[in-house]
Formats: C-alpha cells, sequence, structure tokens
C-alpha cells in the first residue's frame, strides 16, 4: 500500500524565515501520525502545504496520490480539514451546519450519523452560539468528517481545552482510527502525541530531529538516572549502563551496611527526551 | 447546477437567521421609508413624495444590501476563518461567489418588492409602469454595488473596523445622492461629489424609470458610470481579495 502521504525534502520559506528547511516523512494509510514540536517550528506550515493552502518553496508533497499544492477538487473530496482556529456561522444549528459541509461533498457521511460519532447528538438542534468550546471542537471535527474523507488533519485539535476535555477528544480521535482514517495531528502537547500517535515525528526550527514510535523516541536515549538520599543530600547519577551502575552503587551500600534512601531508577519520560531535543535543536 | 441551489440555500439560510443581518439589511431601509414618507407632505418639488422617496430608497437599499451587507457579512467570515474553512472542501471559488452575489440579488429583489408594496399600501405610490427596466436596473444596481462590496471587504482589514468603515461611506453617500430628499438645494461642491458617486446616477435611473415612465437606457450615461464603479471594484477584488483572516 502506498503510503497516504508521502512529503520529501518539503521547503517553505517566509522572506527572511527558513518555516521549513526540508522536513520528510510518510503517514501510512490508516496510521495516526503526530506532528510535534515548539510554536513557530513549522508543524501549522507543513500541514498548510498538505492541504493545499500555502505553496511549497521546493522538495515534494503528494496526498493520496494527489499534489496538494494543485488543490484539485478531487483531492478536496478526500481531506478533511480541522483549522487551528476558525468559526461557523453562529446562529445556525449543529444540523444545519452539518447539512451545509456534507453538501460540498459527493460522498458525505450522514449528517445525524456525523453529529453522533463527535458526541454532540444531543446538540443537534442547539444554536451554534450556544456551544462550549470544546463543543464547538467537536463540531469542527464533524465538518471535517461530513465528507466521509480518507485522510484527516487536525492542526492542534485541543489547544486551550480543559483536562477533561481533552480526554474526551482523544477518545473521539481514537475512535477515527477505528474508521480506518490516515490522521496527521499537530500538537505541542506530549502526553497528546503519546496518548493518540502510532509515530512521531518531532520538529523544530523547521526540521525534523526525530521520528519513530512514542516507545523508540523514549528508547533512542538510552540513559537513565539513578537518584538517593545520602545524608540528606540529593544524589543523581546518570548513566547509560543503568544495570551495572545500580549493581555498584548497591554493592557498595550493602558492604557498608547501609541503606539507601529513596532509591529510584528513572527512564527519561518522553517529555524529558523532548526538551531535549528543542533544547539541542533551538539554539 | 446543484451545488449552486445547495449553497444559495445556505448563503440565504444564514443571512435570514443572523438577526443583525436581517435587521440591518433588509428591514432599516422599510423602516426609513416608513419614518421619511411620514415626514415629508404630498409632494416633493412638485412630484408625489411617495414615489420619490420609493424611488430613494430603492436606491439606499440597493447599496444598503449588495455593498454594505455583503463587505460586512465578507469581512466577518473571512476573519472568523469560515471562508478559509470553506475553501478546503471541493465547493469551487466561483460557485461560493455565484451563490453569494445571487443571495444578495435575491434579498434585494424581495426588499425591492416589499418597497413597493410599502408605497403603494401607505403613501399612495404608484407600481411601476416600466417593471421590465426596474427589474434590469436592479440587476445592475445590485451587481455594481456588489462589485464595490467585493472590493470594500478585500481592503477592510479587520472585523471591528467593518460596519463602521462601510457605514462611514454609505450614509453620507445615501445623503448626497438623494435617497432620503431632493439635493436641489445643497452647495455646489456637496453636488458635484454626489455627482461622481454611483448612487446618485443609480438613483436618476430608478428615479427616471419609476417617476417619467423611461426605459433604463434612456440614461446611458449613468449606466456607464454605475457599470465604472461595479467594475472598478470587481478589480480592487481580484487583485487583493483573500481567503484567510487578515488579522492573525
Amino acid at each position: 500500500m502506498p503510503p497516504a502521504v508521502r512529503v520529501r525534502d518539503l521547503r517553505k520559506r517566509y522572506g527572511a524565515l527558513e518555516a521549513l528547511a526540508g522536513v520528510s516523512f510518510d503517514v501510512e494509510q490508516g496510521e495516526v501520525f503526530g506532528l510535534l514540536g515548539p510554536n513557530g517550528a513549522g508543524k501549522t506550515t507543513t500541514v498548510e502545504i498538505l492541504e493545499g493552502y500555502r505553496a511549497r518553496d521546493g522538495g515534494e508533497a503528494e496526498v493520496l496520490g494527489h499534489d496538494p499544492g494543485r488543490a484539485e477538487r478531487a483531492f478536496r473530496e478526500r481531506i478533511g480539514v480541522v483549522l487551528q482556529h476558525s468559526e461557523l456561522w453562529p446562529q445556525l444549528t449543529v444540523r444545519e451546519v452539518v447539512r451545509v459541509f456534507a453538501g460540498y461533498y459527493r460522498h458525505p457521511r450522514g449528517v445525524d450519523e456525523t453529529v453522533d460519532l463527535v458526541g454532540l447528538a444531543e446538540k443537534r438542534g442547539a444554536r451554534v452560539k450556544t456551544l462550549s468550546g470544546g463543543q464547538k471542537r467537536r463540531l469542527d471535527l464533524a465538518i471535517a468528517l461530513a465528507g466521509d474523507p480518507d485522510v484527516v488533519f487536525l492542526d492542534e485539535p485541543t489547544t486551550g481545552f480543559d483536562p477533561s476535555a481533552r480526554r474526551t477528544a482523544w477518545e473521539l480521535i481514537r475512535s477515527l482510527r477505528e474508521l480506518g482514517k490516515t490522521i496527521l495531528l499537530t500538537t505541542h502537547y506530549l502526553d497528546e502525541a503519546q496518548q493518540l500517535a502510532d509515530r512521531v515525528a518531532v520538529i523544530v526550527g523547521g526540521r525534523i530531529v526525530e521520528l519513530g514510535t512514542p516507545a523508540e523516541l523514549i528508547g533512542a536515549s538510552a540513559r537513565a538516572e539513578i537518584r538517593y538520599r545520602s545524608n540528606g543530600e540529593q544524589v543523581v547519577v546518570e548513566t547509560e549502563r543503568p544495570t551495572a551502575e545500580l549493581h555498584r552503587l548497591t554493592g557498595e551500600a550493602l558492604a557498608r551496611g547501609e541503606e539507601l534512601d529513596g532509591l529510584e531508577v528513572r527512564r527519561p519520560s518522553l517529555e524529558d527526551v523532548y526538551l531535549e531535543l528543542v533544547d539541542e535543536n533551538d539554539a | 447546477m446543484s451545488l449552486y441551489a445547495h449553497e444559495l440555500r445556505a448563503q440565504q439560510l444564514s443571512f435570514w437567521r443572523s438577526r443583525e443581518s436581517a435587521i440591518f439589511v433588509f428591514v432599516f431601509p422599510l423602516l426609513l421609508y416608513v419614518l421619511l414618507g411620514s415626514v415629508y407632505g404630498e409632494r416633493i418639488d412638485g412630484r408625489p413624495a411617495g414615489d420619490v422617496l420609493l424611488a430613494g430608497l430603492l436606491g439606499y437599499g440597493c447599496a444598503n444590501t449588495a455593498f454594505a451587507g455583503l463587505a460586512i457579512t465578507l469581512v466577518l467570515r473571512r476573519e472568523s476563518g469560515l471562508l478559509k474553512r470553506i475553501r478546503s472542501t471541493p465547493l469551487p471559488a466561483a460557485t461560493y461567489v455565484g451563490a453569494l452575489l445571487s443571495s444578495v440579488l435575491l434579498t434585494f429583489a424581495i426588499q425591492t418588492v416589499a418597497l413597493l408594496v410599502l408605497g403603494n399600501v401607505l403613501f399612495d405610490a404608484t407600481w411601476p409602469e416600466r417593471p421590465a427596466s426596474l427589474t434590469v436596473a436592479i440587476v445592475l444596481g445590485a451587481a455594481a454595488f456588489a462589485g464595490i462590496g467585493l472590493g470594500a471587504a478585500a481592503l477592510i482589514r479587520s472585523s471591528e473596523g467593518a460596519s463602521a468603515v462601510v457605514n462611514v461611506i454609505l450614509l453620507p453617500m445615501a445623503f448626497l445622492s438623494g435617497s432620503f430628499g431632493p439635493t436641489r438645494d445643497f452647495p455646489d461642491w456637496l453636488q458635484a461629489i454626489a455627482d461622481v458617486l454611483p448612487l446618485k446616477h443609480y438613483l436618476e435611473l430608478v428615479d427616471g424609470i419609476l417617476l417619467e415612465g423611461e426605459a433604463v437606457w434612456h440614461d446611458p450615461g449613468s449606466v456607464a458610470v454605475v457599470v465604472a464603479w461595479g467594475l472598478a471594484g470587481l478589480l480592487v477584488a481580484w487583485r487583493r481579495f483573500g481567503w484567510e483572516p487578515r488579522e492573525r
């Protein structure tokens, strides 16, 4: 199966700012792919090139066999888009909004089915202006799904959400994967990438600095930390060979008949790895 | 075709559902007609007041609906990201713009009928002798003012400023052009300004059709000025209009 999204050496410049300095990745069909990075890293630029909003300055981009730069109608029939910021007609009801968008596509998903899918069944007849922020975001997702797309682009789908709304949104995005959709999402939240994405590309300063499954990203760093307290002082030992180091430390303590207070061995979390990557590359 | 009909329906739905736009665009000219019709006497400059004001408000209504209403709506939709969002659907841009303009024309056509009925019932206004010419004038005027509206939307940067900018243009223009009463006694320099405004010329067309029973082509000079303004607006829109929010 060819990849749903194929990007090679993608480049984009805004005046003096090099927003993308050669980005390459594939998103396989049915995969949830996360673009993770700090603000201004080039996430939105990448996604907006793939959605057909921006022209690229160099490199190749392909979505479902289409060149998004041409933004043909056949291409737009097959993608769904959730923008970072967008508002819909405040006076229309949820159902009316979804019906308007469904009408733009040749083979739309059923209107009520779409509304139910995003969990707005009870709000079907409610005006958009009466919805909460989280409900509006779900409506954004509903209109992205209205045309029954094969690839869905989600640009920071949960920015500004409270924790419980984020969890609900995550459930929703997982249910999209079960529908067989290919999903490309951007986020600056690590836990979001870790929770949702099959693979994550960490992008900093317009370059991909790491790419792999969340587990691979953590595993990419062999480093571990051994922490304990000695005479009331916190001791932190960083090592790439935690087994041997731990053996040595505990052996010495045993020989002295001591207990190592608060002993713990920590593998770096994705967050540690991520922050390290950002620091290294953002200089 | 069905996509166009679908979008036209969506445009009309969002227009009528929004109380602000429905009142500002649709009800306001009718209200002004009732007010002005009540303060002027039976005749204005020896002509029946009901007919003179009807022509004036058909002009104001046209500029209000097609220029002001369209420009404000488009800026709001652009700045809210709605236009950008719609760009990524299969709906062709031309279909969107076509349906938007048709929606404006439809709204103004309904308003025209409402003004005619109102004038007939309240102010003894006569039914137009030349309905075909009036129809042509209305389509021409709505198209021209919509062109100017598109151009204005392209130049206005923020949704906060849209309504202010548009009204600062619309109200003086309507006043100078004679929408609200005769301008014969205005100082020369004000009349000179009015002479280059599209509304003045559009009003001359409508006035000629309604009050003198003239055909729309009786005054080709005025037709030319109206068309020229519409084309100028379109040219600005063509060069400057964007689908994405300006702010941010």
